[in-house]
């Protein structure tokens, strides 16, 4: 299997100018980080000084984890709708007949995904540390300004979001139904915060290390399920809904 | 080598001397030497470890090359490491001897295959260069001692350069979807230069003969080579790369401006001078002028443009049509047709599925009638002698009273028939020898004649006769 740069580039290309040029996908990328954007604020902002230290922890673990599902949440729907909105508009068949193939069609529709959906996460996490550090209480800023929470974010927003967006990409190869797809996308996706919620509920304690070995259990899931994608994509079922004996590549 | 070949073989080209010949002949058997080193390696290529090799570590690395040598060099490192550091692991340096070996052998093998290849394309550039009638005895010894290496593997030779005599080469080729048969046994060659017609009816199977020769789905059973390539999974984007595909709908990002559009599949095919050639690909279909507006606003007609200016892109060596003037008005289809005029003439080979019988029969060297079995394949005058026998059309003011007593009178028609009051059709092997005398006959006959003319079938005439005996035939 070999990947071609050049292709999968001009697939990113492509997903950016649709997403400029379509208000819906733009409004259902920028509405949810913005409302996780105002809840942990507000809610930190509302703890009271004298809260025990396993309190603030709690509520710090809290707002990680909405800081965690920022990049699931916003790259399922669109990564749903991925491909078989293409089959819908029949711009799928044309570009089906060129050199592309699957490995590079599904990464460079993932890579379109989740870029925004991990940026977006980064810059609603930046806002909101920014906020926290400057007018929260001393107390919970020391239990939010910790490094392992920092490396865990860097790591885990694009892995998470990768993971959100081979799900829903999944769904969207297989789907003959956009609405379907875009619901299935958004809760198959959630089960991966269930390995990031082992540090934010503190069953795992949030350390540099622990933020690496989750990190790395993630890249190994990324990477499994961009292969198990690129054979559910399977040119005959997308093109006849018929599926094909063996997969054309 | 093959430039001391190809040398040479212009040399006698050009002067038709004995020494230059000698000089081919010697190559040649050089090359008929390697090109049995390709036989002799032939079962190792095709062996599966080699095919897992090339498969799983990537076989577009050759031992020729730089590349290959960096990796043979340090496969070989590693195993003198092995040896020095750990000396009996010896199970371990022999997998990398085994897999360093095939990778070699392959490499040689391919190269070989290669040169040989090569041999043949010097033979296509005399035929281009020079027509058979034209050709001078040392042109053709030439060609003949350069055909003659290139005969015996011919196919493989074929596979390697891509450049067959035919663009398509279909063999029993069958695609079921289940109980549902949507093409059965059909066999055909489109030959390179060709403007193909595949007609048929609705559900006949047209569209997923182009699908599967464009590599979308694949057949149930047979075989196909498209512009040289054998019609397998793992050639899927090889072939994909010398062909192009224009849907019946155009499948246009609607959002995007048709420049983006084109861009798009410039990246796709990997194309260098991308803005150049989308100038010349809009500037062929007269599209120039609308190159920033998105392609939603674009009438059916100038989005069917943009998806044969989109076609045109990569330079292909054969373009499938699928209904290119589908709901094109009367300019438009002469438009496109005049593009597909223009194409032919680059010598690129077009597979065109049309409804339009018209059109067909004014564009297309060759045609070929698919109802899910392949009706008919050739040329439409062909088609027409083969279906319909020659005939003579009479048309008198009046009937006439005793037609048998008057067309009796003429030993050229052998048979004749009535198909309106005063219109009769008279079956004659030569009609226009036969009409003088009919005119005389019925002159004699006191008839007024209003026309007396050769019978002309059209291709639709062809195609409603076939598709109608298949109506009659399938219940």
């Amino acid at each position: 299997m070999t990947v071609d740069a050049t292709r999968v580039r001009a697939v990113v290309l492509k997903e950016f100018r649709q997403y400029r040029r379509n208000k819906f996908i733009l409004y259902t990328m920028v509405v949810m980080p913005i409302v996780f954007l105002f809840v942990p604020i507000s809610t930190i902002l509302g703890l009271s000084s004298s809260l025990p230290e396993s309190a603030v922890r709690g509520a710090v673990g809290s707002v990680f984890l909405l800081m965690f599902i920022i990049p699931v949440v916003v790259p399922a729907s669109i990564a749903a709708y991925s491909v078989i909105g293409e089959r819908e508009q029949g711009t799928l068949e044309p570009v089906l007949t060129t050199p592309l193939s699957r490995e590079e069609f599904v990464l460079g529709k993932a890579l379109a995904t989740l870029l925004p959906g991990a940026l977006l996460s980064y810059a609603v996490f930046i806002v909101v540390m920014a906020v926290l550090r400057t007018a929260a209480h001393p107390n919970v800023v020391h239990a939010l300004w910790q490094v392992p929470w920092f490396v865990a974010e860097l790591l885990f927003a694009p892995l998470l979001a990768a993971w959100s967006t081979w799900v829903g990409t999944a769904i969207s190869v297989r789907s003959s139904d956009v609405r379907v797809a875009q619901q299935l996308g958004t809760l198959a996706s959630l089960p991966a915060l269930g390995i990031t919620s082992l540090m934010t509920f503190q069953v795992l304690k949030p350390t540099v290390v622990v933020a690496l070995v989750v990190a790395a259990v993630l890249v190994i899931i990324d990477v499994g399920a961009w292969r198990v994608v690129s054979h559910l994509f399977d040119r005959e079922r997308l093109i006849t809904g018929t599926a094909a004996s063996r997969s054309v590549p | 080598m093959v430039r001391d070949v190809t040398a040479s073989a212009t040399a006698v080209v050009a002067n038709g001397d004995d020494e230059a010949r000698g000089r081919v002949g010697d190559l040649v058997v050089d090359l008929e030497s390697k090109d049995g080193d390709v036989d002799r390696w032939r079962p190792l290529v095709n062996s599966k470890p080699v095919w897992f090799v090339r498969r799983r570590i990537g076989f577009g690395v050759r031992p020729v090359s730089w590349q290959g040598w960096v990796v043979s060099v340090i496969a070989l490192g590693i195993v003198v490491a092995t040896l020095i550091g750990r000396g009996r692991s010896t199970s371990s340096t022999a997998s990398i001897v085994v897999v360093v070996g095939l990778y070699l052998a392959v490499g040689y093998a391919r190269s070989v295959r290669r040169t040989t290849s090569t041999v043949a394309e010097s033979v296509q550039s005399i035929d281009d260069a020079v027509p058979r009638s034209a050709r001078s005895p040392g042109e053709t010894v030439a060609r003949a001692v350069l055909a003659n290496v290139t005969q015996r593997s011919l196919r493989e030779t074929a596979q390697a350069t891509g450049s067959p005599a035919n663009a398509i080469d279909v063999t029993n080729l069958t695609k079921r979807f289940g109980e549902r048969t949507a093409f059965l046994d059909v066999t055909f060659s489109v030959a390179r230069g060709e403007v193909f017609g595949f007609l048929g009816p609705n559900g006949a199977g047209k569209t997923t003969t182009v699908r599967t020769l464009s590599t979308l789905i694949e057949p149930t059973s047979g075989q196909a080579r498209i512009a040289g390539i054998a019609l397998e999974p793992e050639n899927g984007e090889a072939i994909r790369q010398k062909i192009s595909v224009m849907t019946e709908s155009p499948g246009l990002y609607a959002k995007l401006s048709v420049n983006e559009n084109l861009e798009f599949f410039v990246g796709l095919y990997r194309l260098p001078n991308g803005a150049a050639r989308i100038g010349d690909a809009l500037e062929a279909v007269n599209l120039s002028a609308r190159a920033n507006d998105p392609c939603g606003s674009l009438s059916k007609g100038l989005r069917q443009r943009v998806g044969l200016a989109r076609a045109l892109l990569n330079d292909p060596e054969i373009i499938f049509l699928d209904e290119p003037t589908s709901g094109l008005d009367p300019v438009a289809t002469r438009e496109v047709s005049d593009l597909i005029v223009s194409l032919r003439s680059r010598g690129v080979t077009i597979f065109l599925t049309t409804h339009r019988l018209e059109e067909a029969e004014r564009l297309c060297d060759r045609v070929a009638i698919l109802n899910t079995t392949l009706r008919v394949v050739g040329r439409t005058d062909d088609l027409r002698q083969q279906l319909f026998s020659s005939s003579l059309e009479v048309v008198t003011s009046e009937p006439l009273l005793r037609p048998d007593d008057v067309f009796a009178r003429v030993p050229a028609i052998s048979s004749w028939r009535r198909d309106d009051a005063g219109h009769y059709v008279l079956e004659t092997l030569s009609p226009k020898a036969t009409a003088p005398a009919v005119a005389r006959a019925l002159v004699a006959a006191n008839a007024d004649i209003e026309s007396l003319v050769e019978s002309h079938h059209s291709l639709e005439d062809v195609y409603l006769q076939l598709i109608d005996q298949d109506a009659e035939v399938r219940p």
